[in-house]
């Protein structure tokens, strides 16, 4: 399954405003399908290094890394989900998406990544 | 009688299978008339044998009529029906104090709090609870009355009383230093200051992250692995808490022990001055 496939599954989910995936280590974007409003590059870095300290976070607590990464706000989250290598995929995501559904989404998504 | 309890009464008697009897046994409850209380609590109960907030009706007019037993029983049902009723679990926690059961007791009033997070009567009973049991040395005889509300202790921890409030809390500053709580790896080696020290400034990157992409203020991060666990929250701007679990636990139900801890924590911050 290739980029723009995996970003469509997530998209389709209600609620989600866009997904990206994005290089975890410099914080740029691979590809992105996000609706106006969203933007991407603020996303990816923002989301990149978020998951890199929650990783390290992670790991000095014993646990590996993580599959998962859910940041709730006042008005939407921010779903990340870490596949091989060094990509991991992002959504942002509106109060009342379906986060149980995104959530499986782009956690198997995530594993077809690399 | 009066005009309330006339008109329920009168509800009632035209309509007998509706739940009016729920209204009418609690007035008649408020207003000390506990036996008419009783007896219409009975009857709902037996019109209504699957109804748990009958069961609990019931009990606590039990309880007001100094039937321990009978309370006890009540509460019983109503939580083979609903195993997480925050009132029952309550009363049964209550009544296993007054029996001197306080292990039970607590369990009892820690599971009341995972049900009623918002309910602050609860820590207050578990604090009381164990403020007893340290001032007695011992758990009390079955039946002795219970103590006269002494005043709680400070809890010395922001998580006594919590799941996993030994081991699976940190409380951490703006500068990754530990305020309170400890964190065991799963090999079992205290990782508290490692991972505060990992958790600096994390609060204004993920209040950077939100504001630039419009999301407002942010609320929590969950964090799944493979082996457990964790969730951040922000007690106050300058400090976050986080919360680990095996993965025994779901998710959501680690955020909400970790929001519990979090508003334990701002009371336990405002309380150092």
């Amino acid at each position: 399954m290739n980029a723009r496939n995996l970003l469509d599954r997530v998209t389709r989910v209600p609620g989600v405003r866009g997904a990206l995936l994005v290089a975890a280590t410099d914080g740029l974007v691979v590809a992105e399908h996000l609706m106006d409003g969203v933007d991407g590059r603020a996303a990816a870095a923002l989301a990149g290094s978020l998951v890199g300290r929650l990783a390290r976070t992670a790991r000095e607590a014993g646990y590996q890394r993580p599959s998962f990464v859910h940041l709730k706000a006042e008005a939407g989250s921010v779903l990340a989900a870490p596949g091989s290598d060094d990509l991991v995929l992002v959504a942002v995501v509106a109060p009342d998406a379906n986060l149980g559904l995104a959530r499986l989404e782009m956690i198997d998504a995530a594993s077809r990544l690399g | 009688m009066s005009d309330d309890i006339r008109a329920l009464t009168a509800r009632l008697a035209d309509e007998p299978s509706s739940l009016a009897f729920l209204e009418l046994a609690e007035a008649l409850r408020r207003r000390g008339q506990l036996d008419a209380a009783a007896k219409v609590a009975r009857g709902g109960v037996s019109r209504y044998p699957g109804l748990a907030d009958a069961h609990d009706l019931l009990a606590r007019i039990l309880s007001d009529m100094g039937d321990l037993a009978g309370a006890f029983d009540a509460w019983t049902s109503a939580l083979q029906l609903d195993p997480m009723r925050a009132a029952a679990l309550k009363g049964v926690g209550f009544l296993y104090f007054r029996a001197g059961d306080v292990i039970a007791a607590l369990d009892h009033l820690q599971r009341a709090g995972q049900a009623d997070p918002d309910d602050p009567s609860i820590p207050l009973a578990i604090a009381r609870v164990r403020t007893d049991v340290r001032q007695q040395g011992a758990p009390r005889a079955n039946g002795a009355p219970a103590p006269s509300a002494p005043p709680p202790r400070p809890p010395a921890t922001p998580f006594e009383g919590i799941e996993g409030g030994e081991e699976g809390f940190l409380l951490v500053d703006g500068n990754g230093l530990r305020l309170s709580g400890s964190l065991r790896v799963p090999s079992g080696e205290e990782a508290g200051d490692r991972v505060a020290a990992q958790l600096a400034g994390v609060s204004r990157e993920a209040a950077r992250a939100t504001r630039i992409l419009g999301l407002g203020s942010w609320h929590s991060i969950a964090v799944e692995s493979p082996e457990g666990h964790l969730y951040l929250a922000a007690p106050t701007a300058d400090t976050v808490l986080l919360a680990a679990c095996d993965h025994s636990l779901p998710v959501a139900r680690v955020g909400l022990l970790a929001e519990r801890a979090a508003r334990s924590a701002r009371a336990w911050l405002e309380g150092m001055g």
